[in-house]
């Protein structure tokens, strides 16, 4: 039986915008190979498609950093990044997919439309990541996964570079941690280690 | 059961009891991307469940009519990524121009941005006269709106850049005459479409095409009902034909696969081998 089976968590999503590249970099690169969870990300490009993104990530992670593709089944320590103009959801099943439905506040990707399909898929078993950006995209999200159970982290407004998605995040929803980037992956390892054995009793 | 849980069974039912009562089949559309859609409709509508409102819908056709639009997603533009009308242009349409009358199926053709824009592509390459396009969308209301080819005014700037990004070389101004706060596009880019209602569920093929266009569509689809519809496309299409998908969709995985290969990697281009 594969691993993701054992823990408690299916997922870790994340969304961010202003300031998102660096904040990404951060995060992944603190996570070792072998992190036992799939990360799904959502990342306001602005401009054109940043397929090359994933690359440049990739390259300096040690956890597999890859655009989503339709269909993809999402797999341990693998980051998806959701490709520029489309909107990220992902089934019960873990597989990914995509919709060019229209733009939400403006943006598509969405953190939003990603969290909420997530949140639907997994329920508890999810944990959700607000991070640097501007705009208030992904609060309606994180507030999502909290309804349905999941962990809800936020990044600390005085640490992120722009600081109105967290902001708007926080206004929502009571996180459960408010902390600074660097410290981010230390907890995300400590949740992903710290239900190994549970099962989620809803499931 | 959870809530959600209970909401999917809800939903099922839903889907099924429209495809016996209207005989639109949504059975099988991917199911995360739906169910946001027919959430959002629900909200909109005022009724507080999916059993509540399945009673609705299978009654008046008019509440039945109002979820349809919610759950088509008529999303489109012109030149929507101009890489793949460069590629359209550069290394289809000289293939095509060996033919004397060429046959195009543009399925999923929303309100028409995408058949005018190849029309445009086709009279600049001087096949004006020379081809007929089949447009067909499962949405009635759509498909009217695409035979008047009017879209506001405020898109021309996208549009415009879009075009020059393909390697047009006009004045995209001359394509379309403004009109308050529309853009009317000129009549003879109408000339040579037929615009007609096709569900890819449920309906057979067309007859003999040198050219298919299905982009952004199949993405809606669970892995069987693409599997359905490309073998539409394939029974459609001509050995030597080409069938175009959207950016993030591809024939890698599927039945007819190996009887196609892409024309260019990534430009989902895909030509019909010669058995
Ligand atoms: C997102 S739009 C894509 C428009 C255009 N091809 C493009 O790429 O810009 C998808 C279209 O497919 C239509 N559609 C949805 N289900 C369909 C089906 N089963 N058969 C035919 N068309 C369908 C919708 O009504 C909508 O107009």
């Amino acid at each position: 039986m594969s691993r993701a089976n054992d823990i408690r968590y299916r997922a870790i999503v994340a969304g961010v915008s202003m300031g998102g590249v660096e904040a990404l970099r951060v995060m992944f690169g603190g996570l070792p190979g072998d992190f036992p969870l799939p990360l799904l990300v959502v990342h306001h490009t602005g401009v054109d498609p940043g397929s090359e993104l994933a690359s440049i990530l990739d390259a300096r992670s040690a956890i597999r950093v890859k655009e989503a593709d339709d269909e993809e089944v999402i797999r341990p320590g693998t980051a998806y990044l959701a490709p520029a103009n489309y909107h990220l959801l992902v089934e019960k099943s873990g597989a990914l997919a995509l919709s060019v439905d229209p733009p939400v506040n403006f943006a598509r990707p969405s953190v939003d439309v990603l969290f909420e399909s997530a949140a639907t898929a997994f329920g508890s078993r999810l944990i959700g990541v607000i991070l640097t950006g501007a705009g208030s995209d992904g609060s309606r999200g994180l507030k999502a996964v909290q309804d349905k159970g999941g962990v809800a982290i936020v990044q600390d407004p005085a640490d992120a570079e722009a600081d109105s998605m967290p902001r708007g995040a926080l206004a929502v929803v009571t996180a459960d941690h408010v902390l600074p980037l660097k410290n981010i992956c230390g907890l995300l390892c400590s949740l992903a280690a710290s239900g190994a054995g549970k099962t989620d009793e809803r499931r | 059961m959870n809530a959600v849980d209970i909401e999917d069974v809800e939903i099922r039912l839903l889907l099924e009891a429209i495809f016996r009562v209207y005989g639109y089949d949504f059975r099988q559309y991917a199911a995360a991307s739906l169910r946001r859609r027919l959430t959002q409709w629900l909200q909109k509508s005022g009724l507080r469940s999916f059993s509540e409102a399945q009673a609705r819908v299978l009654r008046d056709r008019e509440v039945f009519s109002e979820l349809l639009e919610g759950i088509t997603v008529n999303v489109s533009e012109m030149f929507r990524d101009p890489h793949f009308f460069k590629a359209l242009r550069e290394e289809v349409v000289p293939h095509l121009k060996t033919f004397p009358f060429i046959k195009i199926w543009a399925a999923g053709c929303s309100a028409g941005e995408e058949v005018y824009s190849l029309a445009v592509l086709l009279c600049e390459e001087g096949l004006a006269g020379h081809y007929r396009i089949y447009a067909t969308d499962i949405n009635e209301r759509i498909l009217r709106q695409a035979e008047e080819g009017i879209y506001p005014l405020e898109k021309m700037q996208q549009f415009t850049q879009s075009y020059q990004r393909t390697g047009g070389k006009r004045d995209f101004a001359d394509y379309y005459t403004a009109r308050y706060d529309r853009a009317i596009l000129a009549r003879d880019l109408r000339n040579g479409i037929v615009f007609a209602s096709h569900n890819l569920a449920v309906d057979a093929g067309l007859g003999e095409m040198q050219l298919v266009l299905c982009r952004n569509l199949l993405i809606y689809f669970t892995p069987a009902l693409k599997e359905r519809a490309l073998s539409l496309f394939d029974g459609s299409l001509r050995s030597g034909g080409f069938l175009c998908l959207g950016t993030k969709e591809t024939l890698s995985g599927r039945c007819i696969a190996g009887a196609y290969s892409e024309i260019a990697p990534g430009t989902r281009i895909y030509r019909k081998k010669y058995v």
